[in-house]
């Protein structure tokens, strides 16, 4: 075994293994095991890879190497012609189902091979095997190799496979171990089927499954779940409660006294959905995510301005940013409902989120309150009233002065100019009102006048 | 409603009864619809008149027929224009409209006779000297509403004819009624303030209720059917003593969202198919740095009894931004809190909110839901506590029968899924999900040897959908909610 040479990738060793085995209709079985690891413990592919060859076809000792990719040519698995591992890279961008792995050592300088003791190549992990030492049906021999870049992954995927399958061997649950040689001259044999030894604490136990049996009963209940216990001077708590049994516990109430609170922004929000609701206006509830465009565009304005959160792996436009306002999705509500009766008064009062660098995270939520009317007329004057009636709710008189609540004219892209105010409560904006602009309108497929009120209810807490 | 036309029928009525009413729209010469008016409310002033339902047959003229009843049969006008020394079949044919047909009838009726040897083609001469046209007889009489001397047979060949056309109508048999009066008096609706004032409501007869109709609903806004649900779950909680966690934070780090909650930083949770990351701001920058190193150390050699992951744990992938994939990231934040306080005190904790998935969507699945989670921490908490307050939790809920099976989570051990017996499904149905957190999870938070965690969660659409009966979450949640079903959803009561 020589060493794999190159820093730039992980591959550390090689496991090798040895199953004598009858397949029949276990071959099915033994590929879709594979299938399963390399999906999941093995993170398709990227911490180990595993390759299992018919060992009659091949001769040890086989060498884990990294050559770079033109020096490296063979009859890839199920190709009737040589290829060099550039070119077999090249073919296999086209592999609905090996392309996703091609990355994972792609741009590498060097690429991993195994080959035995006449330079046949058995596999090109964590890609290919080699078409020479395929295993047919007819395969009693099966030698099992497996590379990764963590080594408690690889062991714990050795162990798995030939624990599975040696019960198919033609004398059941036998094993032939392999020497692995590393780069350093040191050698380990593997598999290793190492037994781990746990000492337990029988009362500790007792206590944490909430139960009172003695040490004998216990050790009892682990061998029977496979974890073979004696008792010694002091006895997993898991095992014991399964072995017990979930069901037969005793079900009591835990003695901790606490007095509850709720989260004050929560108790606001449902206090005032209750009134919003009755004066009229029906909740809606909304998503957190949508696109760029629903924050920008459709409301006529600059997403650069927006301050907004992105997503960096959305699966479609509709989860691109964390929303910076309600208002599109209410108007998207309104859409849907285009066929019931007007006037529509929608509502909904839930967080919006905006960068934010004085946090951890850097970004925060805000909770804001939306309201929007959706007639014939357009109803400035009913979604102004809302907001006098919030602010009659929280005790913020009407002032022309900061000693309360006013509107302010104001400008904002989104609302028909002239038509717009800025929401000021002891002098500061928390938030507009006014007539939607007829482009806004238009964008979200309405074609009705509109009225709308947004606000950072947090502001008023 | 003492009009003119009611006096008339009433009037008519009492001297002729009974009285078919288009036999009497005839009479009266009113519309008949007019006279069935009138028949409907005299019945609503209670039994002035009996009127019985029947559905009548008649016929009226088609366009054709019309023209027949103007002009002649097609075989009158063509015998008709024929004259006495008769005339070439072709010339015929082009002296009448629809003269082929009346050609055939007229044959048939043996008025007319044709001579195909003639010379210079087939002449055609009248066969009898006059003939009377009933045909058009019969049509006049139909048009004036008659039917008298036409036979059941000359009816069916007009119909074939399409000449006439049947219609069908409802007319009512009229007779007096047992408070059969000539002189309907005027039948209030309401009472007014003026016939309160001056008394006049005792002498008034009001007109009867439909009590079967429904009443006018009133306008009014309503609260959203999922966060009714909300709402009741967050009250229940508040009973048992449960504080709520500020949840208030979508975007969470990678470090709190998983790695505190000892979830391997190779999980396939951590993937991006099921973890929405972000871009921009991309990283977290703040960590409890100790706190940190204690969790990197638990991951990648372990500790506290526990052999760890034995990986290299990466700062980098803790740092990565998310947005959190569960509540259980606050949970972890809360019990860090708790952890850092001079002295431990127990707590009870509860939150509602959402959580993000980047999962495949259906029916039942969008890449946002909301997440309710219970969590106590406390001295010698048991594997039996939890399944008593989760049975308390759901009691309230009115669910009695549960179950519970063993399954794995990474930062619960044990770990065991609720089922509760279904009794419209007829079956175990997975409700929750609970565990108590693991030693890995709470010791590098700095939480005294000894206090246990216990923690259940469940989501918030999947009870709403089964008790509301939605079969399609787009429907209760999103742009595309249904309002007509949120005007009509009754208030929430989980229990009933």
């Amino acid at each position: 075994m020589s060493d794999p040479g190159s820093s730039c990738y992980k591959y550390l060793l090689d496991y090798t293994n040895i199953l004598r085995i009858i397949f029949q209709d276990r071959y099915k079985s033994f590929i879709d095991l594979q299938d399963k690891l390399h999906q999941n413990i093995c993170r398709r592919r990227t911490l180990v890879a595993i390759g299992t060859h018919d060992l009659d076809s091949i001769q040890g000792p086989f060498i884990y190497d990294a050559k770079p990719p033109t020096d490296i040519k063979f009859k890839a698995l199920n190709q009737t012609e040589e290829y060099t591992a550039v070119e077999l890279m090249q073919l296999y961008s086209g592999d609905s189902h090996l392309k996703s792995y091609l990355p994972i050592i792609q741009d590498k300088p060097v690429y991993p091979v195994i080959y035995d003791k006449n330079s046949v190549v058995l596999s090109m992990p964590p890609i290919i095997n080699g078409e020479h030492s395929k295993i047919t049906l007819e395969t009693r021999n099966v030698f099992i190799e497996c590379t990764a870049t963590d080594l408690t992954k690889a062991k714990i995927v050795l162990d798995t496979i030939v624990t599975m399958f040696s019960q198919y061997c033609d004398e059941p649950f036998i094993v032939e171990q392999a020497e692995v040689i590393k780069p350093d001259g040191t050698s380990v044999i593997y598999p290793e089927l190492a037994y781990r030894h746990e000492i337990v604490n029988v009362d500790d136990i007792n206590k944490k499954v909430g139960i009172n049996i003695d040490g004998d009963r216990m050790a009892r209940l682990l061998t029977k779940m496979c974890l073979e216990s004696e008792v010694i001077d002091g006895g997993k708590n898991l095992h014991v409660a399964i072995a017990y049994g979930y069901n037969n516990l005793n079900w009591t109430i835990p003695n901790t006294n606490t007095i509850s609170n709720q989260f004050p922004l929560n108790k606001l929000t449902d206090l005032m959905r209750q009134e919003i609701a009755a004066s009229g206006f029906t909740e809606v509830l909304t998503f957190a995510l949508c696109s760029r465009d629903d924050i920008a565009d459709k409301l006529r304005q600059d997403i650069k301005t927006r301050n907004a959160v992105q997503i960096a792996n959305p699966k479609t436009l509709e989860f691109q940013v964390a929303r910076t306002t309600l208002l599109p999705g209410i108007l998207k509500t309104i859409y849907h409902n285009k066929n019931m009766p007007l006037p529509l008064k929608l509502f909904e009062i839930s967080d919006v989120v905006f960068k934010d660098s004085k946090k951890d995270v850097g970004s925060r939520n805000e909770r804001h309150l939306c309201a929007v009317n959706y007639s014939k007329s357009s109803g400035f004057e009913i979604i102004h009233g809302l907001l006098d009636r919030i602010m009659q709710l929280l005790e913020i008189p009407p002032s022309q002065d900061n000693s309360g609540y006013k509107i302010k004219a104001a400008e904002d892209a989104t609302y028909f100019p002239g038509r717009c105010a800025d929401i000021m409560v002891h002098g500061k904006s928390i938030g507009k009102l006014g007539v939607l602009h007829p482009e806004v309108i238009t964008t979200f497929d309405l074609n009705l006048p509109c009225a709308a009120l947004e606000l950072n209810l947090e502001a008023l807490k | 409603m003492a009009d003119d036309l009611t006096s008339r029928v009433l009037k008519y009525l009492s001297e002729n009864e009974p009285i078919d009413s288009y036999e009497l729209s005839k009479i009266l010469e009113q519309d008949h619809q007019k006279i069935v008016g009138v028949i409907k409310s005299l019945q609503a002033s209670g039994d002035i008149i009996d009127a019985k339902q029947q559905q009548n047959k008649s016929y009226e003229l088609t366009d054709e027929g019309k023209q027949v009843a103007d002009g002649g049969s097609h075989e009158a006008r063509v015998y008709n224009a024929i004259p006495d020394d008769g005339i070439s079949q072709a010339e015929l044919m082009k002296s009448v409209p629809n003269a082929k047909i009346g050609f055939s009838k007229a044959m048939q009726a043996g008025w007319i006779q044709m001579d195909k040897k003639a010379e210079g083609g087939a002449k055609v001469t009248k066969k009898i000297d006059g003939i009377v046209d009933v045909v058009q007889e019969c049509m006049r009489k139909i048009e004036n509403l008659s039917l008298d001397g036409i036979s059941d047979n000359q009816k069916n060949e007009f119909k074939k004819r399409k000449l006439v056309q049947e219609i069908k109508f409802t007319s009512y048999i009229l007779s007096k009624g047992p408070n059969f009066t000539l002189s309907i008096e005027k039948q209030e609706v309401e009472l007014t303030p003026l016939m309160i004032s001056k008394g006049t409501w005792k002498g008034t007869s009001f007109k009867e209720y439909n009590f079967n109709a429904l009443g006018v609903m009133p306008s009014s806004g309503h609260l959203h059917p999922l966060l009714k649900v909300r709402a009741e779950y967050r009250q229940i909680f508040l009973e048992m003593g449960f504080t709520e966690m500020p949840t208030n934070n979508f975007i969470e780090s990678s470090f709190w969202n998983f790695d505190t909650l000892f979830q391997p930083q190779q999980h396939p949770a951590r993937d991006a198919h099921d973890t929405f990351f972000i871009s921009d701001p991309a990283t977290a920058e703040e960590f409890p740095m100790d706190y940190l190193e204690r969790v990197k150390k638990v991951h990648s050699e372990g500790g506290y009894g526990s052999q760890g992951y034995k990986y290299d744990w990466s700062l980098d992938e803790a740092k990565k931004n998310i947005l959190r994939t569960h509540t259980t990231a606050v949970t972890a934040r809360m019990l860090y809190q708790v952890a850092q306080q001079p002295e431990f005190k127990p707590v009870k904790y509860f939150s509602i909110d959402r959580v993000f998935r980047n999962e495949n969507l259906d029916a039942t699945h969008l890449a946002e839901f909301h997440q309710i989670e219970g969590v106590v921490a406390d001295y010698g908490l048991t594997l039996g506590d939890l399944i008593g307050i989760i049975n308390a939790f759901f009691q309230k809920l009115g669910i009695t029968k549960l179950r519970f099976k063993p399954a794995y989570n990474p930062y619960t051990e044990p770990s065991m899924e609720v089922f509760s017996y279904h009794e419209g499904l007829k079956k175990w149905v997975e409700i929750g999900n609970s565990g108590i957190f693991r030693p890995e999870m709470l010791l590098p938070m700095g939480l005294p040897e000894g206090v246990n965690a216990i923690a259940w969660g469940l989501s918030l659409e999947r009870p709403t959908m089964i008790k509301y009966k939605i079969d399609n979450i787009r429907e209760l949640i999103g742009p595309k909610v249904n309002l007509q079903m949120v005007y009509d959803n009754p208030v929430c009561r989980l229990d009933k």
